[in-house]
């Protein structure tokens, strides 16, 4: 079986639809969104609309409960006034531009799906099982940590998203955690291409991370024509983060530009 | 063991009944007081009154730390703060890094005054080594020896610097923490002119954090102390302030025991017990810091 797992959107539907087309390509069977489906990019109806067409089965990200609760903030999990400044920003744009017609069911997607990937037990969740907008980063997720979060909620494989960084850890037990990484904007690496994963359950090593292209300069243009942040612009147009970086941990913030 | 629990928690007299209570989530976060209160300087306002000659609590021993790691490894910790005093004055600091970096993601948190070539140099290796991520926090209260030295001491303010640009140079960026003991050093102008600062001591990628003061130790006789034992009333704190206090999600073990957070250290009604275990527990704000943290949004974590 494949199946296809496309982490934060942060409203690039460009990258969505990308996405999608590549997914199929490649024989995904199932397709599934990690939730976080507006923020940092423009027109967020725009994405949501793709993958309600699609039927994308999505787990609820911080900023989907945000948006369609209407809440004060996204609930990113930001500690630092530069992180949350921006986050406001971002924040305040993406509520304004989601049409009331999708607030339910952004309201009413699900915090977690479970799914069985022929015999093997799936969780999905946006940041872990235990907190929505729990930063799950590479270094600073020791083994017991993980082990602890996957035998709670008693599966074989967790995946997660939230932070924008992808990678995957097969534990001690057999067990898998995979950060599925963001289609919404590039990976910190100076990089322009997004990722998502794939699974392969024929394959030993099941979980591929797809680099995709997409037209980034054209999101950029709409992001500059809806007046969002330039530093957010930067980010599409060269892979580099220009925000969000205080809650980076320090080994996944040497690797970055700024 | 676990230990009475009558023991545990503040005592009646001492206990303001409107208090909210705090529930104890999980153990994200463990602070590890290896230096215990000994430290190479005596900063004026040390909010656990820390120096060269505060021996009030000792050293951890390695048995000490050790069994606190494997508790926090059982108990599924995510990061390990490494705190004083002074961390680098333990003998065994390094023996010490490199258990805790193999549990979790660590952080010690250092005046940098101990940080010279060849301690610098071995911490880059950790840091490119370690598969979990290795930080150091690094106080600094000023941008200025003026700024600076009148709170943490004389000529500190240069060695300080110095030591940051050693780190830059190789490789490591540390969190330069900032105790807000002074106007010029609030709000988001200050943050920006220090950030800066750092910068041109050849840090490329500046980390900052700003720390509101803690009116107990040596800061109530430098200043004053609160001016309400403890302001805070009612039953339950909103959930999003609640879910992300230090007390929700983390414990600190010093060598006299587990305590609610690294800030109660001293004071014996907020310790919790011997092993981490007797921490797992609601505890209630009583101790006049908790409005810092409560009202000023402190939060200990980088």
């Amino acid at each position: 079986m494949r199946a296809a797992f496309f982490g934060g959107i942060y409203s690039n539907y460009l990258g969505l639809a990308a996405a999608l087309v590549d997914a199929r390509r490649r024989g995904a069977e199932a397709i599934f969104c990690l939730g976080d489906i507006g923020g940092f990019g423009p027109h967020p109806d725009r994405s949501i609309e793709l993958l309600r067409a699609h039927g994308i089965p999505t787990v609820q990200g911080n900023y989907d409960d945000a948006v369609g609760n209407a809440k004060a903030d996204c609930g990113c999990g930001y500690t630092d006034p530069v992180d949350n400044h921006f986050a406001r920003i971002s924040y305040a744009y993406t509520l304004e531009h989601t049409s009331a017609i999708h607030r339910p069911w952004l309201a009413n997607l699900p915090s977690r799906i479970l799914f069985d990937a022929e015999g093997t037990r799936c969780l999905l969740v946006h940041g872990s099982p235990r907190q929505v907008n729990e930063f799950l980063w590479d270094s600073t997720s020791p083994d017991d940590f993980l082990e602890h979060l996957v035998s709670s909620a008693d599966v074989d494989v967790l995946l997660c998203t939230h932070t924008g960084i992808h990678w995957q850890r097969a534990l001690p037990s057999g067990r898998r955690v995979v950060n599925v990484g963001a289609l919404g904007r590039p990976a910190n690496d100076g990089r322009t291409n997004v990722w998502y994963a794939l699974m392969d359950t024929d394959r030993s090593e099941p979980f591929e991370f797809v680099p995709l292209r997409y037209d980034h300069q054209r999101l950029a243009h709409e992001m500059r024509q809806e007046a969002l942040p330039e530093q957010f612009v930067e980010t599409v147009l060269t892979g580099w983060w220009t925000t969000c970086l205080e809650i980076l941990p320090a080994k996944e913030r040497s690797r970055g530009k700024f | 063991m676990n230990e009475p629990e009558a023991h545990l928690l503040p005592s009646a007299a001492s206990r303001t009944p409107s208090a909210p209570c705090v529930n104890f989530r999980w153990l994200d976060t463990l602070w590890v007081q290896i230096a215990g209160t000994l430290c190479n300087i005596a900063c004026r306002h040390c909010f656990i009154t820390c120096g060269p000659k505060a021996f009030e609590i000792p050293m951890m021993t390695v048995g000490q730390v050790e069994s606190a790691l494997e508790q926090g490894r059982a108990l599924g910790v995510r990061q390990i703060y490494y705190t004083g005093g002074e961390p680098f004055l333990h003998p065994q600091i390094r023996q010490l890094t490199e258990a805790a970096i193999a549990v979790a993601a660590l952080t010690i948190v250092t005046n940098a005054l101990l940080l010279d070539e060849e301690t610098v140099h071995w911490l880059a290796g950790v840091f490119e080594t370690s598969r979990y991520s290795l930080d150091l926090r690094v106080s600094l209260d000023g941008m200025t020896r003026e700024q600076n030295d009148p709170v943490r001491g004389r000529e500190t303010f240069e060695k300080i610097v110095a030591a940051i640009g050693r780190l830059a140079r190789a490789g490591i960026s540390p969190v330069v923490t900032v105790v807000e003991h002074e106007e010029g050093l609030a709000g988001s102008e200050a943050r920006s002119r220090f950030l800066d600062f750092i910068r041109s001591l050849g840090v490329p990628r500046p980390r900052l954090k700003f720390l509101p003061l803690l009116r107990i130790g040596r800061e109530e006789r430098r200043t004053h102390g609160y001016e309400t034992a403890n302001a805070l009333v009612g039953e339950r704190l909103s959930s999003d302030v609640e879910s992300t206090l230090l007390c929700a999600n983390g414990r600190a073990v010093t060598a006299r025991g587990v305590f609610t957070c690294p800030i109660l250290v001293k004071h014996p009604t907020a310790r919790m017990g011997k092993e981490l275990a007797d921490g797992r527990r609601p505890i209630r704000l009583d101790w006049s810091a908790c409005q810092t943290c409560v009202l000023e949004g402190l939060r200990c974590n980088t």
